[in-house]
Formats: structure tokens, C-alpha cells, sequence
């Protein structure tokens, strides 16, 4: 834009020279008003007759609307012609003539803008920037428009021009700060004989004298007050912060549940179907083809795996070889088994490699008389074994005499129950010592060490024991906890045992009695007030050193609850009783029918907590037989029932008679045991002989054995096959009896040991390793190893063996029935030979009538022959008619 | 429902081993049944899918083929299984165990 004017106005001012010269006249005015002017207007002043001539007059042809208007150039140098000096253009002429196009543009000043009514523009490129926009006003503003629209047309990027000066860099060097004059400088020193002069500073405080300081106050100079005409801020647009929010629809998951009915016809739908003929001939069509499939199935049957069925027998027959028992530890205790025997084992039920033995003193009675000083002294033990320690026993357990007998606990394998050679029963509690015997068997390499520090086997003095009174009168020959499934009322009857814990124990001695023991104290009936003060006062004993106080409550006034007679039957006098079982005990069969343990009974519940219940609360258990059986000393099996009734006469509690009695064996019997497997079978064992019975079969034993030439003096069933059992025997050996193999000779007889066998006891550690356990009488224990043929049952074999017993229960009772058949024979034999003998005489018959008679069956005979040798084909006509 | 038709069910019924049988329409819902009545619907809606498969399979290998019978054996039983135009009949049989 700015290139652009002063081109134009250039070309402006050469137009108003020619204006200047046409118009003489005013040409005098107009010089001077030139400036006034760009240089391409020529403002021109038009008399009437030039306006009139050129079709221009004011106000008429030109109007302020249209002010342009545009002459031709030749018609202006003819008028400039013709009329010389008058012409109106005459100032203008050269300009006129110069111009190189042949109209030129007359503008009507209206508003006398550049001093006269007309001006003429005198460049082409004015001409046509004035007439194209055509609009009125001001040239620059024209000239602006004119520009502004030529750029907005026709944008082009703008070259690059060489700077051109317009003024500003003057400002800036204006206000550009530059050294006028050169720097002056001044060197101040002091006098130089100041210089290294020692100084004596002191302090002067500013404030003294007027001198001390300059003080240049601030003050508010009026020359100075300058205004801020400009200011620097900056300035920044931020949008407009919104909130905004929007909400979903909130599906939560609820639950929903639909419900469904299969389809089904209704009754008469059914019918409707039923009648069809659809269904007859279809069900007609498709019988055939059941019944194919149904014969098939009939002749084989499909379920059967043949595979598996196969070997099942054979493994028991071949395989492995060894059968004998084989010799895996023994332990002999050279302090305390001299002169001693082991009465009674008894494995760990829970610690496997643990094994407890009672010793007793090898004497029999009369030596003990003698020597019952020095017996005292020496007080016997139950001593327990570690398989890892052949040599020291792990524990002893101290008892107040011989325990010809001794159970562990079943509910709590650290309670441990004897039965006394005086009849007292005896209680210890091992619990201290219960990680003892089980670190040593799991940490079998610290022997050594263990050994350095305590050669001493720790000694457990038992906690309780029973009173002499109350108790047996003779040596407890046998003792048994009840399982924890049930105990007993007052009145013997099994109620349900809510602690789960084994709380009482049946033993039993030759002093004619079974006696049932309550591990809990007694519940007392009434309770005054001074009892009760008393019983608090009092200190409570405290035991002796190192024995827990599991059973204070019992010690020396412990008493049976249940006091079990038995009666002869038929006669006076009682049975003495050496060994007893029940049918639901813990000693034969230690790991079944065990309630499975619960998580929530409490662990080492003292007993002392537990109390009686009431009768009332007692809940009777119905399918606990309360029968036992009872092995004597005159080698009777007594069948009795150790409920306590109530003899009506003389109100006092009586326990009924013995149901039946059998007596088998000679001598007294040694074991009753009863089968792992079935619970009716029991096995007795006396020297001579042993039996095995079942229960419920009264007429006598299943099964009988020979009578052996040595003594047999214990006997124990195998816990892991139905049919084998073991005897020992006075010589030492055990016999291994398989009823599957011979009933009549043991399958095996091994020996063991050179004194008698005393007690057997099994015990499977895993299910690879069976042991049994043998003591002898020389206070040796050994431990065997059951091989695997011994050990390891085939599947049938438990069907083998029952089907076995029920034979031989056949037997029995065809035997019964035949003695009764025999008898009844035998009667029917008397009955008939008594009736011969006292039968009247028949009448003789007459002579002629008894011939008669012989003739008559003659004849008959005579007519039977010839009939018969007719029919034969013997007889001929003649004959036949010779004979008539 | 005819005489003979009842005859012949309990013909089959009456044999060894035979537990119950149900006879169900094309649809699956039973017609007539020897069992109780939960568990003939728990059979007739197991088998009826199992029917079907059965007999596209028979069919897509060879589709002039259809299928006769079909037998499922288990551990513990057998289920025979006889498709007809418009119904089904299955049987469903206890093996009884040989071995005591």
C-alpha cells in the first residue's frame, strides 16, 4: 500500500501541472493551492460553457452520486485548441497531452476537497483505482480501500525487500545508552609512609557528632511525579472452569432365581396316549430287541473284570517264600529282668517302636511267702521299650506290687491302668514323659549323647491306686477299659458317654468277682454345709514329688461301682474267674469300631472334671450286648450278663446268674479272646487244649483242638488275617495256626525262645511290617517279624473263614439234632420193644381153617404161575390143559 | 391301555435284574413308567438329549442307516435304550453283582 501511493502520487502531481496549465485564471490561486493536493488531481475549475461543452455541467450531468465522468482527450486538445488561452484545460495542457490513454477522468468535487468544484486526475492507474471502487471521499481513504481490496483479492505472500528506513531506527538509537565521552578513572591511595604503620582502631559510634553519617532521607519530589502513561501487563485468557457431572444407570447385580417344572402329561393325556395303536405296535416291535440284549446279559456276565479276578488267590500260595517268623529285636534289661518274668505286653497304641512289659517275680507261691521281706524291698516295674535302645528301657513305671496285667488307655494313651498281684489297681500318668519316648524314636542318632548325660531311666511312681479294702481279694488276673463309645450306669446298663473319653475298666481276679471301676469321683448325694466348709478348708494333699495329679481325687479311696458275681449254676459256690471279654472291648480289636476322633473333645481333660452324670441324663444305649464271657479256673467258659438287678425280696442289687456255662477244658484257662474280625468268635486257650466258640451257640465249641502234648500257655488272634492265630507253648515256640490251611495241626510251629512263652501280643507298624511281640519266662522280649504270608489276607478269605465257622455251626446243630434224633430212636426202639413184651397171644386159628386157607392160596399161586408163563410164551395149550 | 401291551411291559419287568422301564414320546416326556415319578423325569430328559446325538451321528455317517438300539453300560448298570417312530422306550437294569 505504501509502495503503491507514492507512485500514484507522483502520478497525481504531474496530473495537476496539466490541470495548472489549462485553466489560466484561477491558475494564479491554483499554484499556491497545489500542495493542498496529491499530485495526480488537478483541481479545475470549469466555467459554465466548458461544462455545457462537455456534457459536465454541476449538478446536472455530475452529481455528487456520480461525480465521474470521462473526457475524451482529443476533445480536450480541441477545445484547448479552439479556445486558446480561455480554455478551462489550458493550465493543463502539457499534462493532457502526455497522457497516454485517450479519456481522461473528470471528478466532480462536491465538496471542494482540493479547492475547486472539478478536479481532473491525471494518471491512468489513479483513474481506474478511482472509478473501479467508486466511491465518494477522500482519496487515501479510496486509496486504502482501494488496496485493502486489491489485497484481499490477491493474497501473495510478500517478497522479501531490502529494509527501508522510515524513521524508527532513530528512536532506538534515541534511546540506546552510549558513551558520550570516555570513561574517566581515579586512583585514590593514601600516603604511602601511612602505609605499614601499626593502626590503633577504636570504635565510634555512628550517632556522634553530625559528622558521623550522611543521611539521605527519602522525600517526595514533586519534579519527579511521573504519570504511567504506559504499562506492561500481561494478560492471559483461561477458560471458564465448569462442573459437570452425569450419572449412569446403576446396574447392580441382584440375585434372581427362576423355577422350572419338566414337562408332564396329565392323566388323561397319558391315557390317550396309552390306547393308541402307535404305542402297541411300537412296544410289540421293540420287545424283541430287549429281549435279545436282556439273554445276552444272562449268559455272560458283562460286569465282571476278569482281569483283577484272576490273581487274587494265587498270591497267597506263591510269592514269597519265607514263612517262618523272622527274629527283628529283643530286649532284655540286665537291672531289672534277673530273676524276673514278663507277665503281660502291651504296644503303644499311638507311638509306634514302643512297647511296655511287666515284670514280676519268678517265683511261685510259697517262695514268695518266704521271701516277702525281700520282695518289699524290691519294688517291680513295668519298664518300656524303645526299638531304637535294645539296651536301656525308656521309662519305669513303679507299682506298689507285681501287675500280673495292664492297659493303656484307649482314649488317652498316657493313662495307663494295672492290675495288682494283691488286688489293687493302679494308675500312672506318663503324660511328662510322653516327648521323651518320642524323641527317641524319631531322633534315633542322639542315642549317644542321650546316654552320656542321664544313664538313669526315668522312674513314673503311679498316681492313684485303689483301696485295699474295696478292692479284689486276690490278684487281678485281668483288666479292660470300656471303649469311649459307652460306660455304664449304676445299674450296669451301657448308657451313651458323652466325653468320648474311656472312663471306666472292668477287672477281674479269682476271687469270684468282675469288678467295674469309674475313673471319676463319685458323685455325692447330698452335701451339708460343714462338709463343704471342710472340704475347703482343708489343704488339699499334695502328692509326692514328680507324680501329676491326674487322679488325686482316686488315690486309696478308689472303689468299684459295679460288683459282678458269678454264681454257679446249679450249685453252690461261684466260678473264679482268671480272664474275661466283652464284647465290645478295646483290647482285641484296638482299631475298629473307634468312634473317629473328634477334633473337638477337649485334650487332656483331667478326669477330675469329669463327674458322674445322673441317671437321668444318661441316655441307654440299645445295641451294646452286656453279656461277657468269663474264663475260670476249673477251665469253664461262663456266659454271664453283668447287669446289676434288683432282687425283689430283699431289695438289695444282685447280679443275675450266669446264663450258661460249658465246660471244655481241663485246666484252667489262660486266654479268652475274641476275634479282630468277627465279634461273636472267642478263642480259648487252657493247657491242654484250646476252642473256639461263638456266641450265641450254646451246645459247645465251633471248633476243638487236640489235646497237645505240650502245654499251651497263651494264644492270640492275628489282627490282619481272619483265619490264622498264634499258641504258645510251654517249650517256647509258638504255632501258627491257619484254619484256611489245617484245622487239626498248626500250619507252622517255630520256636523261639528256651523258657515258656507267657504273653503274645501283634502290632502292625505299618502295613509293610507286622510284629509280634513274645515274652518269655525269662523276662526276654522278643520281637518277630510276621511274614508276608502270615500277614497279608486275600480278599475272600474273611468270607472263606465265616462261611467256615457257619459250617462248622452247621455241624453243631446237625450233630445236636441228630443226638436228638438218636435219642428219640433210641426211645421209639424201647417204646417198641417194651409194647413186644407186654403184647397179649394171639388166638390159635383152627386147624381146618388155617388148611383151608394154605389150599386157597395154593390155588391162587398155581393160577399166578401159569398166567405168568402164558404171557411169557413158556406155556403150551397141552400142558396148559394137562394141568387142568 | 391294552392287555397285551401291559402284559408284555411286565414281562420284561418280571425279568432278572430289570430295574424299571419308561416308555416317553418323541419329545421326551414320559408316557408310561414302572419308577417312581422324580426319577423317571431325571431319566427321560438325560436320555432323550443322549437319544438324539446317538441317532445324528448314526444318521450323518450314513443317512439311509438309522439307529436300533442303544445300550449305555456302567459301573454299576446298564441302560438299554430302543427308539421308535414316535416314542422311546429304555429299560434300566441293576446288574447284580456276581461276586459277594
Amino acid at each position: 500500500m505504501t509502495s503503491k501511493r507514492p507512485k500514484s502520487k507522483e502520478a497525481h502531481k504531474i496530473k495537476g501541472k496539466d490541470k495548472k496549465k489549462e485553466n489560466n485564471f484561477p491558475t494564479a490561486d491554483e499554484g499556491a493551492s497545489e500542495p493542498d493536493h496529491p499530485d495526480y488531481i488537478f483541481p479545475l475549475v470549469l466555467t459554465s460553457a466548458t461544462q455545457e461543452l462537455f456534457g459536465c455541467r454541476a449538478d446536472e450531468d455530475l452529481t455528487g452520486e456520480n461525480p465521474y465522468k470521462l473526457l475524451k482527450k482529443e476533445d480536450i486538445v480541441q477545445d484547448m485548441k479552439t479556445r486558446a488561452s480561455v480554455s478551462d484545460f489550458s493550465p493543463i495542457k502539457q499534462l493532457v497531452l502526455d497522457y497516454p490513454e485517450e479519456e481522461l477522468l473528470l471528478v466532480f468535487d462536491r465538496d471542494f476537497t482540493y479547492g475547486q468544484s472539478f478536479y481532473l486526475v491525471l494518471t491512468v492507474e489513479a483513474k481506474e483505482n478511482i472509478l473501479k471502487p467508486s466511491v465518494q471521499g477522500d482519496d487515501e481513504e479510496q486509496i486504502n480501500h482501494e488496496e485493502e481490496d486489491e489485497e484481499m483479492i490477491i493474497p501473495k505472500t510478500p517478497e522479501s525487500r531490502p529494509w527501508m528506513s522510515l524513521g524508527s531506527e532513530q528512536e532506538i538509537e534515541e534511546e540506546s545508552v552510549t558513551e558520550s565521552r570516555p570513561r574517566l578513572r581515579y586512583k585514590i591511595s593514601p600516603l604511602l609512609r601511612r602505609c605499614g604503620a601499626p593502626v590503633c582502631f577504636s570504635d565510634r559510634s555512628a550517632l556522634d557528632g553530625k559528622e558521623g553519617f550522611v543521611e539521605c532521607p527519602s522525600y517526595q519530589d514533586k519534579s519527579f511525579s511521573i504519570r504511567e502513561m504506559e504499562r506492561h501487563t500481561a494478560i492471559q485468557a483461561s477458560s471458564d472452569t465448569k462442573h459437570s457431572s452425569t450419572q449412569t444407570l446403576w446396574k447392580y447385580p441382584r440375585n434372581m432365581w427362576t423355577q422350572y417344572e419338566s414337562r408332564e402329561f396329565s392323566p388323561e393325556e397319558k391315557e390317550h396316549h396309552l390306547q393308541s395303536e402307535n404305542l402297541k405296535n411300537f412296544i410289540t416291535s421293540v420287545l424283541t430287541r430287549f429281549e435279545i440284549s436282556l439273554q445276552q446279559n444272562h449268559i455272560t456276565d458283562v460286569f465282571c473284570d476278569d482281569w483283577t479276578a484272576l490273581c487274587e488267590d494265587d498270591g497267597a500260595l506263591t510269592g514269597k517264600t519265607e514263612t517262618q517268623l523272622k527274629e527283628y529285636q529283643s530286649f532284655m534289661d540286665l537291672h531289672f529282668s534277673k530273676e524276673k518274668t514278663i507277665s503281660h505286653i502291651h504296644w503303644h497304641p499311638t507311638i509306634s517302636g514302643v512297647i511296655a512289659v511287666a515284670m514280676t517275680e519268678r517265683l511261685s507261691l510259697e517262695e514268695r511267702i518266704d521271701n516277702s521281706t525281700k520282695l518289699l524291698l524290691n519294688p517291680s516295674y513295668i519298664l518300656f521299650w524303645n526299638f531304637t535302645d535294645p539296651i536301656n528301657p525308656q521309662l519305669q513305671l513303679e507299682c506298689p506290687d507285681d501287675v500280673l496285667c495292664f492297659q493303656f488307655c484307649p482314649s488317652d494313651p498316657n493313662i495307663i491302668a494295672g492290675g495288682c498281684m494283691n488286688g489293687q489297681v493302679v494308675l500312672w500318668d506318663i503324660s511328662a514323659h510322653v516327648e521323651k519316648l518320642q524323641d527317641t524314636r524319631s531322633g534315633g542318632k542322639n542315642i549317644s549323647n542321650k546316654l552320656d548325660k542321664n544313664n538313669v531311666t526315668p522312674v513314673v511312681r503311679y498316681c492313684a491306686v485303689s483301696g485295699i479294702e474295696n478292692g479284689h481279694k486276690a490278684p487281678i488276673t485281668d483288666i479292660q477299659w470300656l471303649p469311649e463309645t459307652f460306660e455304664l450306669s449304676k445299674l450296669g446298663i451301657p448308657v451313651e458317654n458323652p466325653s468320648r473319653i474311656s472312663v471306666q475298666l472292668g477287672t477281674c481276679a479269682p476271687d469270684c468277682c468282675v469288678l467295674f471301676w469309674d475313673l471319676r469321683p463319685p458323685r455325692v448325694v447330698s452335701q451339708s454345709l460343714t462338709d463343704v466348709k471342710q472340704k475347703s478348708e482343708e489343704k488339699p494333699l499334695e502328692n509326692p514329688h514328680g507324680v501329676p495329679n491326674t487322679f488325686k481325687h482316686l488315690n486309696l479311696t478308689w472303689k468299684p461301682f459295679i460288683r459282678v458275681s458269678l454264681p454257679k449254676i446249679g450249685s453252690s459256690g461261684e466260678y473264679s474267674p482268671l480272664k474275661f471279654s466283652l464284647r465290645d472291648n478295646t483290647v482285641d480289636c484296638p482299631t475298629g469300631d473307634k468312634p473317629p476322633q473328634n477334633t473337638d473333645r477337649e485334650e487332656g481333660c483331667g478326669f477330675a472334671q469329669l463327674r458322674v452324670p445322673s441317671a437321668k441324663q444318661q441316655k441307654p444305649l440299645e445295641n451294646i450286648s452286656t453279656k461277657l464271657y468269663v474264663g475260670t479256673e476249673d477251665g469253664e467258659l461262663v456266659y454271664t450278663d453283668w447287669k446289676i438287678e434288683k432282687d425283689n425280696d430283699s431289695g438289695r442289687l444282685l447280679s443275675s446268674k450266669p446264663i450258661h456255662r460249658l465246660l471244655v477244658h481241663d485246666t484252667l484257662v489262660n486266654t479268652v479272646s475274641r476275634s479282630p474280625f468277627f465279634r461273636d468268635i472267642i478263642l480259648t486257650v487252657s493247657s491242654f487244649s484250646f476252642a473256639i466258640w461263638k456266641e450265641g451257640v450254646t451246645s459247645g465249641p465251633i471248633l476243638r483242638s487236640a489235646c497237645s502234648k505240650m502245654l499251651r500257655t497263651v494264644g492270640h488272634w492275628s489282627l490282619s488275617r481272619p483265619a490264622v492265630f498264634f499258641i504258645g507253648k510251654e517249650d517256647g515256640s509258638i504255632e501258627v495256626w491257619d484254619l484256611l490251611q489245617n484245622s487239626h495241626e498248626p500250619s507252622q510251629s517255630q520256636n523261639i525262645s528256651s523258657a515258656a512263652v507267657t504273653c503274645i501280643s501283634t502290632s502292625s507298624i505299618s502295613s509293610k511290617q507286622h510284629l509280634l511281640a513274645v515274652s518269655d519266662r525269662l523276662g526276654t522280649l522278643h520281637i518277630l517279624q510276621i511274614p508276608w504270608t502270615l500277614r497279608r489276607s486275600s480278599n475272600s478269605e474273611r468270607q472263606i473263614v465265616k462261611k467256615y465257622f457257619e459250617k462248622e455251626e452247621e455241624r453243631l446243630e446237625y450233630f445236636e439234632k441228630r443226638q436228638i434224633q438218636h435219642e428219640k430212636e433210641k426211645k421209639e426202639m424201647e417204646a417198641e420193644q417194651q409194647r413186644k413184651k407186654t403184647e397179649p397171644v394171639m388166638p390159635l386159628k383152627q386147624e381146618e381153617e388155617l388148611e383151608a386157607e394154605a389150599l386157597k392160596e395154593y390155588e391162587q399161586f398155581l393160577a399166578l404161575e401159569k398166567v405168568i408163563l402164558k404171557n411169557m410164551g413158556l406155556l403150551t395149550e397141552t400142558e396148559d390143559r394137562s394141568d387142568l | 391301555m391294552t392287555a397285551e401291551v401291559e402284559e408284555t411291559i411286565k414281562r420284561i419287568q418280571s425279568q432278572k435284574g430289570v430295574q424299571g422301564i419308561i416308555i416317553v414320546n418323541a419329545e421326551g416326556i414320559p408316557i408310561k413308567s414302572t419308577l417312581d415319578n422324580s426319577s423317571t423325569v431325571q431319566y427321560a430328559g438325560n436320555v432323550h438329549q443322549l437319544l438324539m446325538k446317538a441317532r445324528g451321528m448314526v444318521r450323518d455317517i450314513d443317512p439311509q442307516n438309522d439307529l436300533t438300539f442303544l445300550r449305555v453300560r456302567s459301573k454299576k448298570n446298564e441302560i438299554m435304550i430302543a427308539p421308535g417312530k414316535e416314542m422311546y422306550a429304555f429299560l434300566f437294569r441293576i446288574q447284580k453283582p456276581k461276586q459277594m
